[in-house]
């Protein structure tokens, strides 16, 4: 059995299809990049994982659960979180609490008890925080804890949201677009910490990737989708001299 | 400039971050509780219209404020809070049981009021909101055999560990600043902890805060819940002070009056709810001036420019019809929210952080510090 599964997952919005019966699986430990021409569906199949979407028709598997009907507040505590392709900050927050609504699914309190910040709330948040900080250290974001989001550059809160998912110690993380608007070195930086993720950490990486040199660098299998269909499946070499690959990115 | 070096995690954590909070928060607290001692009994009993303002205040703010929820109904709660105390008083109920029962049953109306809100967002929540209030009103109206209609109800003082506390009497304002401190206290308590930081994150994306594995609508109905019994909670002092209740009180101006106190304070600060009590606190002996005092000078300056006495006459008789016409207080509200919005959108807090600021840096400060800036939009969100 695999780790993470679709089977025929497809969306649709009235007659179009974005995804069409798409079925891929994903095995624990492995970086899996999806690939494809602007609206291939890509940024729509996270979304029906995330539950954004209710998907149209098909089931997602998660560990051999069936997910496809959980809400969408229960993926993250099933352990699977999310960055997103524009950002999705809390834009009026400082780094240190946006890192620590990453900490959400961990938390244990009850509202009486906050109210009163009984010790045992304070215990839990110095938890947090030391989770939180071994993050910081991982992603060098030491420089802005208590910066606040809205005064930060693009790129420094894409980190940020990539620290926010690690944050709630994710089983499996989705990452759209983790390397959109960085620059070369960004990238190589981006690409560094994806493997590590999978190396240090353990973590199972789904992306969704249009640089084609963080993906050739970072992943293991590679599945390439146009018109909401699979394309073609395989390693990074393979998909990217599949004849119908080429056709969609350059016109046959 | 003090420059802070954080040690442990419980720098972050307290409450006061260093030992000039306490000093002066310390002297501020000293300040309000002599001042019974020193100050009038007019401005005393202003000081407690502020506490219990700035209560309501408080509570507005955690669901506009941190919660980003709108609402134009919070008199409503106001009300709910004063009528069940006025009701439970008559069966000689002891105060702290109907003060908390105000509370409680506030607070289950506004988790109610809440679920609707779960569907609802920006002006069709508030629209939603002035509706209930409006239907609170009727039924405070309606419904004699509990609430006594049109006519209203008298609250008597109250008891409080045998004695009776007058609406006048110190111990009265002792015990709405209590409930102000123990408010502002409860809710910082409650921002520093993954409630509060939920309510924020709700604020600021639903679609993260989803994906981040809180339950928004839990939350919603939550933050609803809290800031619904917080206001129930100042509507029993309400009531007191009053020694009055009838539905005329708890009208939709009210309900903005509240908005005023957090806009013109300062949203998103707990500082902001205090500053806007006050400022709202203090509209009213302005316009009381300006309606008595106002015309007399206008008069007195067009004689000494030169106008006749009899023109100068007329000109006070149509200064002082201004000032007493109907509906000049809603248009001055008007005008300061307008204000507000467009020149200092952070209120009086935000502009008393550019204060401090500026001499801390002094002679260093830019006046783009506070400049923000819109620089990346976001081109398609997820609701």
């Amino acid at each position: 059995m695999s780790y993470f599964r679709a089977e025929n997952l497809s969306l649709h919005f009235g007659g179009l299809k974005a995804v069409d019966a798409v079925s891929f699986a994903v095995e624990k430990g492995e970086i899996l990049s999806i690939i494809g021409p602007n609206g291939a569906g890509k940024s729509s199949i996270f979304n029906l994982i995330s539950r954004i979407y209710p998907p149209t028709s098909g089931r997602i598997f998660f560990e051999d659960q069936d997910i496809t009907r959980e809400p969408a507040y229960d993926i993250a505590r099933l352990g699977i979180a999310r960055t997103f392709q524009n950002i999705e900050l809390f834009e009026n927050a400082t780094v240190l609490s946006n890192l620590l609504v990453g900490r959400h699914r961990h938390s244990t309190t009850q509202l009486w008890q906050e109210l009163l910040f009984l010790p045992s709330v304070r215990a839990n948040e110095k938890l947090h925080r030391r989770r939180v900080e071994q993050v910081i250290e991982f992603l060098d974001l030491e420089p802005y804890r208590d910066k606040l989001i809205s005064g930060l550059p693009y790129g420094v809160r894409k980190v940020i949201e990539l620290a926010r998912a690690l944050c709630s110690e994710p089983k499996l993380i989705l990452l759209d677009e983790p390397s959109s608007g960085l620059n070369v070195e960004e990238t190589d930086d981006m690409s560094f910490w994806i493997r590590d993720m999978k190396s240090e950490l353990g973590i199972t990486v789904l992306m969704v990737e249009h640089d084609m040199t963080l993906v050739n660098r970072v992943s293991d299998r590679v599945i390439a989708l146009n018109y909401g269909r699979v394309l073609a499946m395989g390693s990074p070499s393979e998909v990217q001299h599949h004849p119908d690959v080429v056709a969609a990115y350059l016109g046959a | 400039m003090r420059f802070l070096f954080k040690t442990d995690y419980d720098d972050d954590i307290r409450l006061f971050p260093h030992s000039g909070y306490v000093y002066s928060y310390g002297l501020l607290l000293i300040a309000l509780l002599i001042a019974p001692y020193v100050l009038s009994s007019y401005v005393m009993s202003q000081l407690v219209f502020v506490c219990i303002y700035a209560t309501v205040g408080v509570g507005l703010m955690i669901l506009t404020g941190f919660t980003g929820q709108a609402s134009l109904g919070h008199a409503a709660f106001l009300a709910i809070g004063a009528y069940t105390a006025a009701y439970l008083q008559q069966f000689n109920v002891p105060f702290p049981v109907y003060f908390l029962a105000a509370g409680l049953l506030t607070g289950v109306v506004g988790a109610l009021v809440g679920f609707p809100a779960l569907r609802l967002q920006g002006i069709y929540l508030v629209i939603a909101t002035i509706s209930f209030a409006f239907i609170v009103e009727e039924i405070m109206a309606r419904w004699e055999s509990v609430t006594n209609g049109n006519e209203g109800m008298r609250v008597k003082a109250v008891q409080l560990l045998g004695a009776t506390v007058s609406r006048d009497d110190p111990t009265f304002y002792y015990l709405c600043l209590a409930v102000l401190v123990l408010t502002i206290v409860g809710t910082l308590n409650l921002l520093r902890s993954p409630t509060g930081r939920a309510f924020v994150a709700i604020r600021d994306s639903e679609t993260a805060a989803r994906s981040m594995g809180i339950n928004v609508s839990l939350y919603k109905v939550k933050s609803f819940a809290i800031s619904a019994a917080i206001t129930g909670f100042a509507g029993v002092l309400f009531a007191h002070k009053l020694s009055f209740i009838s539905p005329e009180m708890f009208t939709l101006q009210l309900s903005i009056e509240f908005i005023i106190v957090i806009l013109i304070g300062g949203i998103f600060s707990l500082h902001g709810a205090v500053l806007g009590a006050i400022f709202l606190v203090m509209i009213d002996p302005f316009l009381t001036y300006l309606k008595d005092d106002m015309p007399g000078v206008i008069a007195g300056i067009a004689a000494t420019l030169g106008a006749s006495p009899e023109r100068a006459g007329h000109i006070q008789d149509a200064a002082s019809a201004f000032a007493s016409a109907n509906g000049l207080k809603g248009a001055i509200y008007g005008i300061i929210i307008v204000g507000f919005v467009l020149f200092e959108p952070l209120g009086l807090y935000g502009r008393w952080l550019k204060i401090k600021l500026f001499f801390q840096l002094f002679p260093l400060y830019k006046r783009a510090t506070f400049k923000r800036q819109k620089i990346y939009v976001k081109s398609e969100r997820n609701r």
